[in-house]
C-alpha cells in the first residue's frame, strides 16, 4: 500500500514520575498505540481528558523521545537524525491558542519562523509574500501582520497557529484539539477551514478532539483512546452506527441526538467511577473497572486490537 | 452615484439618519491601499518607540543625559582639580577653607582686584581642605556612576550566564547550581564585603600607570565584591524566568518547527525575560551606588583623595550644622540618579511588555 503516509507501530511513551523519596514509577501516558494514516486522509482521535492524545501527537513529532515503538513517514522511519528534515513534512497545531504563540512576536514573525528556520526564501520580499499568502489562506487580514498575537481573539490565534503549521507546506499535520478552546460558532468556522485546506493542499490530519461529533464531522476513520491505548478504530460512520467496544458505546450514548425518536429509543449508558490514574493501571483490560460486561478473563489478560470485519478494530473479549 | 442617491429615502431635516451620498464606494485602488501591510518593525524598535512616548521615562533619560554631559564636560572647563588645594598666584590659599557657594577667599579677592582678572567661581564653595567642592561632587558622581554601571554589568553577565544554563538544563545540574547559589546567598553579605575589601586592599597592587592602577585598588575590589556576591539574586531571577518560559507551548511549537536550542533561547526565551532583565539591571545600578556609599561611609570605599558621592556625604557629616550644603549636594545627586534610573527601569519594562501596549 503506497498511499499510506504515516504508520505508527506500537508507540509507547512512559514518563518517570517521582512517587516516593527514591522511587520512580513510569506513567504510561501512551502504551502501545498503532495506526496508519493515508495520504490526504483524516484520522480522528478521541478520548477523555488525560488519556494521552496530546502525548501521541507529540511523540510522533518527536517532541518527546518515545520510550518504544516506531513511526514511519512515507516509508521512512522517523529518528533523531532525520527529524529536522521531517519537520518540514510534519507539523502540529497546538491545543491552547493562547500559550502556543510567543507574546513577543508579531504575527508576521510567528508565521515566518518556519520559513526562517528552513531557509525557505531568498529575500525579504519573498518572505513577506509567502507570509501574506499564508495569512490569506487561513482567512487573516493582511493588515494584521505587524500586530502581536495577544491582540487577537482565540479563533484568530488558532488561525495564526495553522498558518505557521502550513508555512513549510507539510503533508501531515497533527491537530491537537484545535477547536476545543474556541466558542461553538467559531469552532465550525475553523473546522470548515481545516476541510477546505485539506481539499486545496491535500494534507493529511491526525485530528485530536474529545468531542465525538466534531471528529465524526471531519474524519474518515476514528480511533478511540482510553488510558493510553486505542480501544476501537473504525470508519467514522461504521463507528457511529455500530460501536463495538463498551467504552465507545458509552461515549456515543452521551452524544446528543437531534431526532427525539431515536434519542428516546437509545439507551443511555452512564459510566460509573472515575478514570483510573495512569500511574495505577488496572490489570488486564484498562476499561474493566468501569465496564458493565467485565468478566474474570478481563482482569487477567489485556485484550488486543483485532479486526472484526471491514477494517473495524476493537479491543474487547466480550463484544 | 446618481442612481444611489435616487434610491435614498427622503431625509427629513432633523433626522439623524446618515446621508449615504457622503459615503462613496472605495475604488479598487483604495482597497488595495488598505491591503498593504503597515511597516514591519522589530521588537526592539517598537519598544523604543513606546519608551519615548512615556513622559517620565523621557524625563529621566534627559536628566541622566544632563548628568552625563556634566560629569564629562565640567572637569574640562573648571580649572580646579578634585585633589588640588586652591592656589592663588602659585601660592597655597589657606584662607579658602569651607567657603560658601560662589564665595571668594580674601586672597582671591585681593588677587582679582590687583590684576582685574576674574577667577573661576567656586560654584559649591570649598571643603575643609580648601578643595573646590563642585569639582569633587562631579568626580564623585563620575566614580559612583562608574561603579554602579560596571558592577551591574558584572552582575548581569555572571547572573545571566549562570541562570540561563541552570534554567535551560534543569534537572540535576540545576539542583547543584542552585544549591551553590543558596550557600552564597546565605552568607552575611556586609560582613563578607568588609572582609573582602580589607583583604583585597592589601593584596591588590598594580603597576603604576596601567589602567587597573588608574582605576584604583578600592574600585577594583568593589567590582570583585559585586562579582562574587551580588550575581546570585540575578541568577535566581533569570533561572526562574527561564524555567517558567520553557514550559510555554510556544517553546514546544518552536521546537516542532525545527528551531535549534540557540535560536529558541535567542528568539523566544531572552525576549520574554528581557523586561525583567532590564528592570533589574536598572535597579542594580542604584543598589551598587548605595553599597559603594555604604562602604565609603565605613571607610572601605574608594580611597581619598578620590571622592565618591558616599564618601563626600560621609565627610560632610562633621560640619553638618555649619555647612549643610556639603551634605545636601551629594545627597541630591544620589537621589536624582537613583530616581531617574528607577523611573527609566519602569518605563523600559512597560515599553517592552507588549501586553501593556496601547
Ligand atoms: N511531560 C510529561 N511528564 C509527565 N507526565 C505527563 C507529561 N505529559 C503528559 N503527561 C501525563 O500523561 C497523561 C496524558 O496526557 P495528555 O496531555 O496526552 O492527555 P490528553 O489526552 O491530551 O488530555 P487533554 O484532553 O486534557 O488534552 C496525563 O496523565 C498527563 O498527566
Ligand atoms: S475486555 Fe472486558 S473489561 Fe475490557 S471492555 Fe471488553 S468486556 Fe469490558
Ligand atoms: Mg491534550
Amino acid at each position: 500500500m503506497s498511499d499510506i503516509l504515516l504508520e505508527v507501530k506500537d508507540l509507547k511513551q512512559h514518563f518517570p514520575i517521582r512517587t516516593g523519596f527514591f522511587k520512580k514509577t513510569p506513567l504510561k501516558a501512551v502504551d502501545g498505540v498503532s495506526f496508519t494514516i493515508g495520504k490526504g486522509e483524516t484520522l480522528g482521535l478521541v478520548g477523555e481528558s488525560g488519556c494521552g492524545k496530546t502525548t501521541v501527537g507529540r511523540s510522533i513529532l518527536r517532541l518527546y523521545e518515545p520510550t518504544a515503538g516506531q513511526v514511519f513517514f512515507d516509508g521512512e522511519e522517523v529518528t533523531g537524525h532525520n527529524i529536522q528534515a521531517m519537520r518540514k513534512k510534519m507539523q502540529m497545531v497546538f491545543q491552547d491558542p493562547y500559550s502556543s504563540l510567543d507574546p513577543r512576536m508579531t504575527v508576521e514573525d510567528i508565521i515566518g519562523e518556519p520559513l526562517d528556520v528552513h531557509n525557505l526564501y531568498s529575500n525579504k520580499k519573498e518572505r513577506r509574500e509567502k507570509i501574506l499568502e499564508l495569512m490569506n489562506y487561513v482567512g487573516l487580514n493582511s493588515e494584521h501582520a505587524t500586530r502581536y498575537a495577544h491582540e487577537f481573539s482565540g479563533g484568530q490565534r488558532q488561525r495564526i497557529g495553522i498558518a505557521r503549521a502550513l508555512a513549510v507546506d507539510p503533508q501531515f499535520i497533527v491537530c491537537d484539539e484545535p477547536v476545543s478552546a474556541l466558542d461553538v460558532s467559531i469552532q465550525a468556522q475553523v473546522i470548515n477551514m481545516f476541510e477546505e485546506l485539506q481539499e486545496k493542499l491535500g494534507v493529511a490530519y491526525l485530528f485530536i478532539a474529545h468531542d465525538l461529533l466534531v471528529v465524526h464531522h471531519i474524519s474518515k476513520r476514528i480511533a478511540v483512546m482510553y488510558l493510553g491505548k486505542i480501544v476501537e478504530l473504525a470508519d467514522a460512520d461504521e463507528l457511529n452506527e455500530n460501536p463495538l467496544h463498551p467504552y465507545t458505546q458509552s461515549l456515543l450514548s452521551a452524544v446528543p441526538i437531534p431526532d427525539p425518536d431515536i434519542a428516546r429509543s437509545r439507551q443511555r449508558i452512564v459510566l460509573e467511577g472515575d478514570v483510573p490514574s495512569p500511574l495505577h493501571m488496572p490489570s488486564g483490560c484498562p476499561f474493566r473497572t468501569r465496564c458493565q460486561y467485565a468478566t474474570e478473563q478481563c482482569a487477567l489478560e489485556c485484550p488486543t486490537l483485532t479486526d472484526r470485519g471491514n477494517g473495524h478494530l476493537s479491543a474487547c473479549f466480550n463484544r | 452615484m446618481n442612481t444611489n442617491e435616487n434610491k435614498m429615502p427622503k431625509k427629513s431635516l432633523l433626522s439623524a439618519q446618515i446621508d449615504l451620498s457622503k459615503f462613496e464606494k472605495a475604488t479598487d485602488e483604495e482597497k488595495a491601499q488598505q491591503d498593504v501591510m503597515s511597516e514591519s518593525t522589530t521588537f526592539f524598535r517598537d519598544g523604543m518607540k513606546r519608551l519615548f512616548r512615556n513622559p517620565l521615562a523621557v524625563m529621566s533619560i534627559a536628566l541622566l543625559g544632563v548628568i552625563l554631559v556634566l560629569i564629562i564636560v565640567a572637569p574640562m572647563i573648571i580649572p580646579y582639580g578634585y585633589e588640588e588645594i586652591i592656589k592663588v598666584d602659585g601660592k597655597r590659599d589657606r584662607g579658602a577653607q569651607n567657603l560658601a557657594p560662589f564665595e571668594y577667599s580674601e586672597l582671591e579677592q585681593q588677587y582679582m582686584e590687583k590684576t582685574g582678572e576674574k577667577l573661576f567661581p567656586h560654584i559649591l564653595g570649598t571643603d575643609e581642605l580648601c578643595r573646590d567642592y563642585f569639582v569633587r561632587v562631579i568626580y564623585g558622581t563620575r566614580v559612583s556612576l562608574t561603579i554602579g554601571l560596571f558592577a551591574s554589568i558584572i552582575v548581569l553577565i555572571i547572573g545571566l550566564i549562570y541562570g540561563s544554563i541552570s534554567g535551560y538544563l534543569g534537572g540535576k545540574a540545576d539542583l547543584v547550581m542552585m544549591r551553590i547559589v543558596d550557600i552564597i546567598y546565605s552568607l552575611p553579605d556586609m560582613l563578607i564585603i568588609i572582609l573582602l575589601s580589607v583583604v583585597l586592599n592589601e593584596r591588590l597592587v598594580f603597576k603604576p600607570g596601567t589602567l587597573l592602577a588608574n582605576l584604583g585598588t578600592n574600585m577594583i575590589s568593589i567590582f570583585i565584591v559585586f562579582g562574587l556576591l551580588y550575581w546570585v539574586s540575578m541568577a535566581r531571577l533569570i533561572r526562574g524566568q527561564i524555567l517558567s518560559i520553557k514550559e510555554n507551548e510556544y517553546v514546544l511549537a518552536a521546537r516542532s518547527i525545527g528551531a535549534k536550542p540557540a535560536r529558541i533561547i535567542r528568539k523566544h526565551i531572552i525576549p520574554n525575560c528581557l523586561s525583567v532583565i532590564i528592570i533589574s539591571v536598572a535597579l542594580q545600578i542604584p543598589s551598587a551606588i548605595f553599597t559603594e556609599s555604604y562602604l565609603s561611609f565605613v571607610g572601605l570605599g574608594v580611597k581619598a583623595p578620590m571622592p565618591s558621592l558616599g564618601s563626600l556625604a560621609n565627610a560632610a557629616r562633621d560640619g553638618i550644622m555649619s555647612y549643610p550644603h556639603k551634605l545636601i549636594f551629594p545627597a541630591i545627586m544620589i537621589c536624582v540618579i537613583v530616581l531617574s534610573l528607577n523611573l527609566l527601569g519602569d518605563g523600559l519594562r512597560d515599553a517592552f511588555d507588549p501586553k501593556l501596549k496601547r
